[in-house]
């Protein structure tokens, strides 16, 4: 159960794949417009249900509930041994190498 | 009753939403015609240089430092001709408070929304662009909601954008984030509509107005400390807007004789609407994707004339590599100790080309620079490519395939600029205006506005006009 005011994120599909814009390319015109958003949970709720949430500028908006105190998981990647060489490269064509 | 909220509905309320949101009638600065007023435009609605210069100083924004990259400049000479390599300079934008150049525009139009009344703003971005008005409103006490385009249809997220939904969070904005699709500007409208808040849209007199500092700074910057103003600026450019009033603001400073060059990732082939091309690229903005369409036909942007008009000011326009700027990005940290974001680069990357076409004693000034940080950042960037299966390696980057493969530089030597044909591109943008306008036979106003718009003569355009 997710308590009424918790920090919670929500998911719903906007335009469904047949109310897409005509203009949009074909692998998009397959897929509907979804959309996610973050605020206070409006009431006691399960993940999964529909919920009611206010957002930080105090909107209303609905959707899937699908998180409790979202966070951030993006990253610095796995590490690309690349830059390394370029490293040696460049320092080594400015101020010679280890010799 | 409730209004209908069908895309075709929601889309036929644009130009009332638009009025109500961001308060111009640009109908006053028509001519009835396909010509339209820009100059009157810029001076009615929005604000002077020095009403700008001090908006900005309030709140933090402008004066950044200008830096040269002196191991950088050697790097260029040692692949340059006997005696070329000018020297290359950055403007370090990164110091504004929300770490782009991007806070100038953004300290404009907010400003403007306070002054107005507005209770919020609203931007539709997916770049710096959203941190600045974030910040931006963040000072002057308004709320704001970015939307963005930040998803493919499996739910996977450009790691670039989603550091920028954390800025813009942090600096207590609400982001609403959706999969790919230019109905992105439905959601948009709808948001205005339902609001009431301010568009502080990239595309206004305010948003390009606020970027005349820069241009202006730059002049003067330059004469205090090496007597005279750069020979060349590169501006990376997508919507416009960062040429465009950065040409300006050298206008303004009377900078004549500084060349205005562009500078664009090559993402050829890669369609920008596409769910399955979304995740296949490795840079969200400084692209052709944005750069080519923009600068060939400006009034595509949210507002009816869109103040970011780069042809008009545009000497060059060339494309770089995506391998290109991360090897460059990655120089800028080992030879200068300085880390920034890669899309940023996109000019660094074609300066350090361009410099080794001109002589020694000149300056070759790239105009901004933007922050990194996890997600936004060369590592996380390239491993993202590698993850979505982009071929990453060292090579000649002429032979990379955008969406496929990504070629670093196996030598500096190998950073080349190709030059986009900006004769076709002016020829292109004379032939939209007419079909756009549903104009048969151009005034003589239309024909010296369309020369202004394509930086030509009255004569070019009746030449161009005689073939169509």
């Amino acid at each position: 159960m997710v308590k009424k005011g918790e920090w919670v994120r929500i998911h719903k599909i906007i335009l469904k794949p047949e109310e897409r814009a005509p203009q949009v390319p074909e692998d998009t015109k397959k897929v509907p417009l979804e959309m996610w958003v973050k605020g206070f949970l409006d009431a006691d709720a399960e993940i999964g249900s529909e919920v009611s949430i206010t957002t930080v500028t105090g909107r209303k908006e609905t959707g899937e509930l699908t998180e409790v105190n979202p966070c951030y998981d993006h990253s610095f990647g796995k590490f690309i041994p690349e830059f390394l060489a370029i490293d040696k490269q460049v320092r080594g064509m400015l101020f010679g190498g280890d010799e | 009753m409730a209004k209908a909220n069908d895309y075709e509905s929601v889309m036929a309320r644009k130009p009332e939403v638009m009025l109500k949101s961001v308060g111009i009638d640009y109908s006053k600065f028509e001519s009835g015609s396909l010509a339209f007023d820009y100059e009157r435009m810029m001076r009615e609605t929005g604000y002077t240089l020095k009403e700008m210069q001090d908006i900005q100083l309030g709140v933090n924004v402008g004066n950044t430092p200008v830096m040269e990259l002196k191991n950088l400049t050697e790097l260029a000479r040692k692949c340059a001709p006997a005696g070329k390599g000018a020297r290359i300079f950055i403007k370090s934008e990164e110091c504004n408070p929300s770490g782009s150049f991007k806070a100038r525009r953004a300290a404009n139009a907010v400003y403007h929304a306070k002054k107005l009344g507005y209770k919020g703003v609203i931007s539709a971005t997916s770049g710096n662009y959203g941190a600045a008005v974030a910040s931006q409103a963040a000072i002057a006490g308004l709320k704001c909601i970015v939307v963005q385009e930040c998803y493919d249809s499996k739910g996977l997220g450009q790691p670039e954008i989603i550091e920028k939904a954390r800025k813009c969070e942090a600096l207590g904005a609400e982001v609403v984030q959706l999969t790919v699709g230019p109905e992105l500007f439905y959601k948009f409208l709808l948001l205005l509509e339902e609001t009431g808040y301010f568009n502080a849209s990239l595309y206004t007199p305010f948003g390009i107005g606020g970027v005349e500092t820069l241009g202006y700074e730059i002049s003067m910057q330059f004469r205090e400390k090496y007597g005279k103003d750069p020979d060349v600026v590169v501006c990376t450019n997508a919507g416009g807007g960062n040429l465009t009033g950065t040409a300006r603001g050298l206008i303004k400073a009377e900078a004549h004789n500084t060349e205005v060059i562009g500078a664009s990732v090559d993402l050829g082939g890669l369609h920008m609407a596409s769910d399955g091309d979304f995740n296949r690229k490795s840079f969200t903005t400084g692209h052709t994707g944005f750069g080519v369409p923009y600068s060939s036909w400006p009034d595509r942007s949210d507002v009816p004339r869109s103040a970011a008009r780069p042809l008009r000011y545009m000497d060059r326009y060339v494309t770089i590599t995506q391998g290109d700027v991360f090897y460059m990005t990655e120089c800028v940290a080992t030879l200068e100790g300085i880390e920034n974001g890669p899309a940023g680069n996109t000019a660094l990357a074609a300066a350090f080309a361009i410099a080794q076409e001109y002589g020694q004693e000149k300056m070759v000034v790239v105009q901004e620079t933007e922050y990194t940080g996890a997600g936004k950042h060369i590592q996380p960037q390239l491993s993202f490519a590698r993850d979505n299966g982009i071929e990453v390696k060292f090579g000649d980057p002429k032979d990379q395939v955008p969406g496929k493969s990504i070629i670093l530089p196996s030598h500096p030597s190998l950073i080349k600029v190709t030059d986009i044909d900006l004769d076709h591109m002016r020829r292109s943008l004379i032939k939209t205006a007419l079909k756009t306008y549903n104009v048969e036979t151009p005034t003589e106003e239309d024909i010296a506005f369309l020369a202004d718009e394509t930086k030509t003569s009255v004569d070019y355009v009746k030449n161009v006009l005689k073939e169509l």
